[in-house]
């Protein structure tokens, strides 16, 4: 059974998932989320270490395309759709560090 | 209104235009549409463009599809080209999609007429269409009470009579819970069996596009035109769509259907009641019936839970005010994406990407999101012995009947118990239908759900069929 | 460069390379460097909401190939994501293999008979490309970016080694004969200079036989200069912290060219939680026999292998025949030398027009056929073009193909007649009868006199071999 929910594991999360909370969203997302969790404890109970996950419902495998060039979007449609653009790409305010 | 079918049948022989069909549908819609919020977004000018394109080939004596003329109504998650496509969320309004999901491209090859995209909980994610950022759609059978969700929308354009068919997506109960509130039908197809290429994802390894009518011969008909492989879907399913239509009317004579003690379990007594007058009516067409139990069933609640909000988590990053939709400006690009995400998304969208990201996280991974999988393929097992002993399983698709707005909005998981019945065929990606079987308070409808295996969609729709006849709709 | 007495580094290497393929990893756009910003893009590789990924089946031939190449294990492998918000990254996550690598295990042996281990070689998926606006054009300081996602999906395989390279020249060493093999397997072009091979390198250091001390990962490593240079400060840099009493902490290192120094990006406490999962869009890859014996059997012969049966066609060869001969080896050149060879040109002439010419014009390789390098270098042989002419030939051919006959007549380059020669000889003769007299008694440096006059009368055309013959046969 995993250890129950905490505030700061709730703005650790909201960091990661790029969300900011107010305080009292911090209290009520601690407390549903920890109901939700709560509830899915009724899972640890059974024993499936033999179990194999299931990711997909159905065992399809190597599923390819030909390498074959197919037309790509007009660039003007492409940018229409930006919140800003510049000089043919999509414009975006400084970027505090490189990629991790 | 008319059903698919018989447009179609008049538009092909000329007794009616699809012209005339649409505009009849656009009056339809702005008789109700005020009071009801069930479209988002008309494409009069698209949709007259295609009825006319279709008045046209028949006048040439040139040959029109299955759908000819029908017209029909489009849950707001599907892209289509041009077409506002905001799947009910702030952070995606005016974007109009460059490109076509791959069942709007069927539908136009079968002569359907996209009327236009329809309300929903944003991003899929809910039960009752309340989560939509641009207000709650009303049942149309009671307007103080909830179509059920997400597809809230699509669901009720077909019972308000707007359009005789309308797309639906089905996660955990998304088309067969608002058919079942609003009185029609809804399939959730066979995952694979319908292409998810243009439908925006909340749970990719769930989500299914489906239809929903007034009858069964017309989703047939629908499921038909839009089912079959599809490359540009990975997980589609390698084979041609299914003969559906030429298998409504097969019966259930020598069929074993078992009703399933968890698939009522919890349900109103008027609920269970139907679900046992259904029963007995498939016996009486010549089904032996069974009673079964499958109790990893309560398990699908928890392990769905986890499921779809560690996928939805990962499917929704990409709304960060780079690339299309709403941007909330701030000093540096960090902080303009945490501004963009948390301006853009509504507390249920919020809710479920928390629960995601925590159930993916490090140290958090094996407890949740990797025991929920396992519970799946315990669930898919345990599925897998009750169709040795059954070709059917009968159940509720909901606890109750349409309930009332803001009944269950303060209390997530008061919502989330409603899909109890629905979320299992997801997790199994196996298909079901909601069938409408007589009514409950307030005489609103009830729904029965038939559940098969993997590609059973000829014999659950020939089995939801004998329903609709013992149901008084011949 | 050697550390102090007594220390050693451990270094290990994740190589990323480009897949040559026609498309993208997961959809149709075309695999185009240097296009025009954002043309090579659609719903898929721009992330747009409802857009599914498809597997290239030419990146899985390409990967299964360098996998062969590097004696891997081929085995059933599965996609996840890798969750972490960037802008040039338009999901906000990144396809990669994860747990079940398409290639586990195998192992490459250096030239100097070193065997490096390698761990895995994934299949994953490029990001989208960055320039950054104000400040010096790097992303610090700069005011605002623009993001291209012409890269974006682009297939990309990373090779993993072992923690099994001791010295900076071995791990340069191990990086140049990796990309003589990605470009042998046609999966790279192996230019680092436009980013298709990429490098990150683990540094630690140690005392000799101790346990593995705590390790630093460099990125930013543009060629093979940087890498060698880049692994020397880090290793010279942790060994003076240890030295001093101080701790090496585990972090992610930037390696500043210009500097020639490394400097911290990321503490491991800053590091990303990825929340890796199954890619549910994608199903499982399980390439069988058939499938793997296919791209097994168009695997050309590897730089090692290639490398031997060269040089025992040298027998003999000086040390600058030696780096020729990697030079010929490492972009791919010993066909044309083996050709010739085979043709009957003296393997030395073979080898050295190969490492310099047919190398400096190695963009152009396409327009020169294997017939007309050793037709040219017959010529050259047989006296019929002088050295100069030859090379000219050569990169004539290179420039805009043809045949060396026609090439060399449309230069002016038809050998003089042997009447022609002996006329012009003993012209000189008689109008330089003192040179020609010590000549004569045996001063065989006045030959070298005797060709410069004819190539000032001939421009050049004459043969130097040939004018010699002709002295001797007047002395
Ligand atoms: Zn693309």
């Amino acid at each position: 059974m995993a250890p129950p929910l905490r505030r700061e594991d709730v703005a650790h999360v909201a960091r990661l998932a790029r969300l900011t909370l107010s305080e009292a969203e911090l209290d009520m997302f601690t407390e549903q989320l920890g109901q939700v969790l709560e509830h899915a404890n009724d899972m640890s109970a059974l024993a499936l270490d033999d179990v194999v996950a299931t990711a997909h419902p159905f065992g399809l495998t190597n599923v390819v395309r030909e390498d074959v060039v197919t037309a790509s979007l007009e660039r003007a449609r492409v940018l229409e759709m930006a919140p800003d653009a510049q000089d043919g790409r999509f414009a975006v305010p400084q970027i505090m560090g490189d990629a991790p | 209104m008319k059903s698919a079918a018989r447009i179609a049948r008049e538009v092909q022989s000329g007794e009616t235009t699809a012209t005339a069909e649409l505009e009849a549908s656009f009056a339809a819609i702005s008789r109700r549409n005020g009071e009801l919020n069930v479209f988002l977004h008309v494409d009069q000018e698209g949709a007259r463009d295609q009825a006319a394109h279709i008045d046209a080939r028949v006048a040439r004596g040139e040959p029109v599809g299955a759908l000819a003329g029908v017209p029909i109504a489009i849950k707001d998650n599907l892209c289509q080209i041009g077409v506002p496509t905001t799947c009910s969320s702030k952070i995606l309004e005016g974007w109009r999609p460059p490109y076509n999901a791959t069942v709007i491209d069927r539908l136009a090859l079968a002569g359907a007429v996209c009327v236009g995209k329809t309300n929903l909980d944003e991003f899929a994610m809910g039960s009752s269409t309340e989560n939509s950022a641009f207000g709650p759609t009303r049942n149309p059978l009671d307007p103080s009470r909830v179509p059920g969700g997400s597809s809230g929308g699509s669901a009720a354009a077909v019972a308000a009579d707007m359009t005789p068919i309308a797309l639906g997506s089905d996660t955990g109960g998304s088309i067969r819970q608002p058919a079942a509130l609003c009185g029609i039908v809804g399939v959730k197809p066979t995952y694979g069996l319908v292409s998810r290429y243009g439908l925006i994802a909340f749970a990719s390894s769930l989500d299914q596009v489906g239809p929903l009518a007034k009858t069964v011969l017309d989703s047939a008909l629908l499921l038909e035109a839009i089912a079959g492989h599809d490359p540009r879907d990975s997980t589609s399913l390698p084979e041609p769509s299914p003969s559906l239509v030429a298998h409504v009317e097969d019966g259930v004579a020598g069929l074993r259907v078992a009703l399933v003690h968890e698939l009522v379990e919890g349900a109103d007594p008027e609920v269970l009641e139907a679900v046992e007058r259904a029963t007995a009516a498939l016996a009486d067409a010549g089904a032996t019936v069974v009673q079964l139990s499958i109790p990893e069933i309560r398990l699908a609640l928890s392990a769905y839970y986890l499921i779809a909000p560690a996928e939805a988590s990962s499917n929704l990053a990409r709304f960060d005010g780079v690339r299309y939709g709403l941007r909330v400006d701030a000093k540096n690009v960090t902080a303009m994406m945490e501004a963009t995400r948390t301006a853009g998304f509504g507390a249920e969208v919020k809710r479920r990407i928390m629960l995601g990201t925590y159930a993916l996280s490090a140290g958090y991974y094996d407890a949740y999101y990797g025991q929920a999988l396992k519970v799946r393929t315990h669930m898919i097992d345990a599925f897998a012995r009750a169709y040795r002993e059954a070709d059917l399983l009968i159940g509720a698709t909901t606890p109750s009947v349409a309930f009332a707005f803001g009944e269950k909005t303060t209390n997530p998981m008061a919502m989330y118990l409603s899909d109890v019945f629905t979320i299992p065929t997801n997790l199994a990606g196996e298909a079901a239908v909601s069938v409408p079987f007589g009514t409950g308070e307030g005489g609103l409808p009830i729904g029965v759900q038939l559940l098969g295996p993997g590609r059973s969609e000829a014999r659950l729709l020939a089995a939801a069929r004998v329903l609709e006849i013992a149901d008084g709709r011949p | 460069m050697s550390l102090p007495h007594g220390w050693e580094m451990v270094v290990g290497l994740e190589v990323h390379t480009e897949l040559q393929t026609a498309t993208k990893m997961f959809c149709g756009c075309a695999n185009a460097f240097g296009a025009v910003p954002n043309t090579s893009v659609c719903p898929v590789c721009l992330g747009l909401p409802g857009a599914l990924p498809v597997l290239n089946e030419r990146a899985i031939d390409l990967a299964m190939a360098i996998g062969m190449a590097l004696h891997s294990t081929i085995s059933p492998s599965t996609f996840h994501r890798k969750n972490y918000f960037y802008p040039d990254m338009p999901k906000d996550f990144q396809i990669s293999q994860y747990d079940l690598p398409i290639n586990a295990g195998g192992y490459l042996d250096l030239p100097d008979s070193t065997r490096v281990t390698i761990e895995r070689a994934h299949l994953e998926e490029d990001t989208g490309k960055s320039t950054h606006l104000g400040g010096s054009g790097r992303i610090h300081g700069a005011d605002r970016s623009l993001v291209d996602y012409n890269r974006s999906g682009v297939p990309l395989v990373e090779i993993v080694s072992g923690p099994d390279i001791r010295s900076s020249t071995q791990a340069r060493l191990y990086a140049s004969e990796l990309r003589a093999i990605l470009v042998a397997t046609g999966a790279s072009d192996g230019r680092m200079e436009e980013g298709s091979m990429r490098i990150d390198a683990n540094v630690s250091v140690r005392h000799a036989d101790e346990p593995f001390g705590t390790r630093c990962e460099i990125k930013n490593l543009n060629s093979l200069r940087s890498l060698q240079r880049a692994i020397d400060y880090e290793a010279l840099r942790q060994v003076e912290l240890l030295e001093g009493g101080g701790r090496v902490r585990q972090e992610t290192r930037h390696w500043d060219e210009n500097l020639g120094a490394t400097s911290t990006m990321r503490t491991k406490e800053e590091a990303e939680d990825y929340r890796y999962f199954r890619e549910p869009d994608l199903v499982d890859l399980a390439p069988d026999i058939a499938w793997q014996d296919r791209v097994r059997a168009g695997l050309p012969p590897m730089p090692a292998e290639r490398r031997a049966t060269l040089s025992a066609r040298l027998v003999g060869a000086n040390d600058a025949q030696l780096d020729a001969l990697e030079v010929v080896i490492d972009l791919g050149l010993d066909p044309f030398v083996h050709h010739a060879i085979d043709a009957g040109v003296d393997p030395g002439l073979a080898l050295a027009r190969g490492a310099n010419e047919l190398a400096a014009g190695l963009e152009d390789i396409a327009r020169l056929n294997r017939d007309a390098f050793s037709a040219t270098l017959l010529m050259e042989q047989r006296g019929e073009l002088s050295s100069t002419q030859a090379k000219t030939v050569l990169g004539e051919l290179l420039a805009h193909g043809g045949e060396p006959g026609t090439v060399a007549a449309a230069k002016g380059f038809e050998q003089l007649s042997a009447d022609t020669l002996g006329t012009t000889v003993a012209e000189l003769l008689a109008q330089f009868p003192s040179e020609w007299e010590r000549y004569r008694d045996g001063d065989e440096k006045l030959a070298q006199f005797f060709i410069g006059q004819v190539m000032r009368i001939t421009n050049g055309q004459a043969n130097g071999k040939a004018v010699v013959a002709e002295l001797r046969a007047r002395r």
